[in-house]
């Protein structure tokens, strides 16, 4: 158990530092911060102030290695925009960020879940056409896209809600509603064709076969089963909760992480990038380290093999 | 025989209007071990998943299968479940993907014994035990809360049948219980089934391959080709003297024991696909004693019995000398 946790916390630390690497590579070589922060236009005296204030004269090499010392002794860097700490800034705005994924990751669970097990149970019925059909629309718009129709729809044609910013509760119904409807879809099929494929076990035919009721053999031995392979997809839920709405925080001018990222990245602002995708890549690392030992709760084939 | 067990009469089965079963009759006495063989396809697993509504939706079933003469087709489904497991157990092919990798040993049991026996907690516990003591698994107390991958195949086949005894069942229905196993697992699981119809009283089918094993288990043998029973008799008796040009083609092939070894004879051509069924004898393209009649009409079940022999034999052969092979 011990050498499976330390082999799972080194892949997840050297993704961490793949995920950090890339993104001080592309963001150093696609742009020059000095001059998207302070304007083409400023004078060079000044651009040469800032390059040398934030470090960016020096070697790539050595603004590198400066970037993962500081990591190391917990020093995440400032903002070069605001001069504030980046850590600060991302905290700030994850509680916005979350106030639109939980509840769609709620509605994602409410809704695709049940819709996948009814789906799978009456197979080839209309309903079931009707939910795949759902769920693959729910999955292939793009969410920008159903957010625009929602927009469209709900602020603009009715007036019911409005399409934007972040007054009130109401302003969050829109967003959550665009994503929880594209996750509820993405789990729908995924769900269906998990009870689809554990339904036509041998194992189904043998409760029958003892005399077990459908709805039992239903709960008791076609669910827990069909709950190893969904669980994957949950967990990647999960671990998005943190940057899955970038999109949608665009669309409807959401202030939280995923509008502070788009802006960051456009400003070449590396330290606020750097310490989101730090967040990210750790939400996510730790969703999956979840996840694999959700497998060993779940499906006790699996146990064996870490313990 | 006076009032069969269960007795099939007429069971067609469809799949896709593709026919599997073209008129099935299969009477199980109380207490009676039958046996059903034929070559892969034939139809002996669909004519039992049939008879327990155990086939998928898509399934067109047709017939009559009867309980102790309550019909079973479309009985309403708290009635089946009832019989399932209750009255009529069956266990399958390969132990292993046929029990929940979930759940445990114990639980696979005592949910049974709670649908059927209304046991729970400490006493379906204690029974369980006994259960996998009585089917010969070793160490029963600790073996009852692990999981069906953590024993053999034959263990697991065991497990299978300690299921199947919960519910302390008029008839077991065991499909080809041996196919996966070792020849000497499969040995000790023929061994284990032969001891508990000694000590439960209770009848078997038992679905194989293998006619050796069939005869030597078995009071009564139906021989199955192409959805149809083509010859049925007493064990010794189809041994002795097969009446169906199948049936001598099936013995043909047996590997002799005695003897020294020799080549099998297997039987020239193929079983006809399901969709392109001819109109008369479904083996006559195969047979070396097929006439023009044969072709023509699909042949009934013949009386051919012998008139010292006291279980009916029957075949499905129009041949006019099929009552001289049966002496
Ligand atoms: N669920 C199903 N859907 C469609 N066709 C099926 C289904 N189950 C069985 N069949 C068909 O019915 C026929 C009889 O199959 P069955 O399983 O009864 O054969 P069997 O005699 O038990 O053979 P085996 O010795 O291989 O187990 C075969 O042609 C098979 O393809
Ligand atoms: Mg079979």
């Amino acid at each position: 158990m011990l050498r499976f946790l330390a082999i799972r916390f080194g892949r997840a630390a050297l993704t961490i530092v793949l995920v950090v690497t890339f993104a001080f590579v592309v963001l150093r070589l696609s742009g020059d911060p000095a001059i998207t922060i302070m304007s083409p236009e400023a004078p060079p005296e000044a651009l040469a102030a800032f390059r040398t204030a934030w470090g960016l004269d020096q070697p790539i090499w050595v603004q590198y290695l400066r970037y993962f010392g500081a990591i190391f002794q917990g020093e995440l860097g400032q903002s070069m925009r605001d001069g504030r700490p980046a850590l600060t800034l991302v905290i700030e705005r994850i509680p916005a960020t979350l106030a639109l994924t939980l509840p769609a990751f709620a509605m994602k669970i409410a809704l695709g879940i049940p819709a996948g097990v009814y789906a799978a149970l009456h197979r080839n019925s209309l309903t079931d056409r009707l939910v795949m059909a759902g769920a693959v629309a729910g999955f292939t718009v793009p969410s920008f896209v159903l957010g625009l129709i929602l927009v469209l729809v709900f602020a603009v044609k009715l007036g019911w809600l409005p399409s934007g910013g972040q007054e009130s509760w109401r302003s969050a119904i829109l967003p959550v509603i665009t994503m929880g409807l594209g996750g509820a879809g993405v789990l729908a099929r995924f769900t269906r064709s998990a009870m689809l494929e554990v339904l036509g076990q041998p194992f189904i035919r043998t409760a029958s076969a003892k005399g077990v009721p459908w709805g039992q053999v239903v709960r008791g031995h076609a669910l827990p089963n069909a709950a190893i392979p969904t669980i994957t997809i949950v967990g990647f839920m999960v671990g998005s909760l943190i940057a899955g709405a970038v999109v949608v925080e665009s669309v409807f001018s959401w202030p939280g992480v995923g509008r502070l990222l788009v802006v960051a990245v456009a400003n070449r602002d590396l330290a606020v990038v750097q310490c989101i995708l730090l967040l990210v890549a750790s939400t996510m690392v730790v969703s999956n380290l979840t996840v694999d030992l959700l497998y060993g709760v779940l499906d006790p084939r699996l146990r064996g093999r870490t313990s | 025989m006076n009032e069969p067990l269960v007795a099939i009469r007429g069971l067609t089965v469809a799949f896709n209007g593709v026919p599997a079963l073209r008129g099935i009759d299969v009477d199980v006495g109380k207490g009676e071990a039958v046996g059903l063989v034929g070559e892969s396809g034939s139809g002996k697993s669909v004519t039992w998943l049939a008879a327990l509504g155990l086939l998928p939706a898509t399934a067109r079933v047709a017939g009559s299968v009867t309980l102790g003469g309550e019909e079973l087709l479309g009985a309403a489904p708290a009635r089946l479940d009832d019989v399932r497991g209750g009255r009529i157990a069956m266990i399958f092919q390969d132990p292993a993907s046929a029990l929940n990798p979930v759940h445990r040993i114990g639980k696979q049991i005592t949910e049974a014994l709670r649908l059927h026996r209304g046991l729970t907690g400490a006493a379906a516990r204690a029974e369980a035990i006994r259960l996998l003591e009585q089917v010969g698994i070793p160490d029963p107390r600790r073996r009852i809360d692990i999981y069906p991958h953590e024993m053999s195949g034959g263990q697991n086949q065991r497990l299978m049948i300690a299921m199947a005894l919960a519910g302390q069942p008029e008839l077991l229905i065991a499909d080809e219980p041996t196919t996966a196993l070792d020849a000497t697992i499969q040995a000790q699981i023929l061994d284990l089934l032969r001891r508990l119809r000694a000590e439960t009283g209770m009848a078997l089918v038992l679905i194989s391959h293998d006619l050796g094993v069939v005869a030597d288990m078995c009071d009564r043998v139906g021989v199955m080709y192409a959805g149809r029973i083509v010859e049925e008799a007493a064990a010794d008796d189809i041994f002795a003297h097969p009446a169906h040009p199948y049936t001598a083609g099936l013995l043909a092939a047996l590997p002799d024991m005695d003897g020294p070894r020799r080549r099998l004879e297997a039987i020239p051509g193929f079983v006809p696909e399901p969709w392109a069924m001819p109109p008369g004898c479904a083996f006559a393209p195969r047979c070396d004693r097929a006439t023009d009649a044969c072709a023509a009409a699909m042949p009934a079940a013949r009386d051919v019995t012998a008139r010292h022999t006291a279980t009916r034999h029957t075949a499905a052969c129009l041949h006019p000398r099929v009552r001289e092979f049966a002496l």
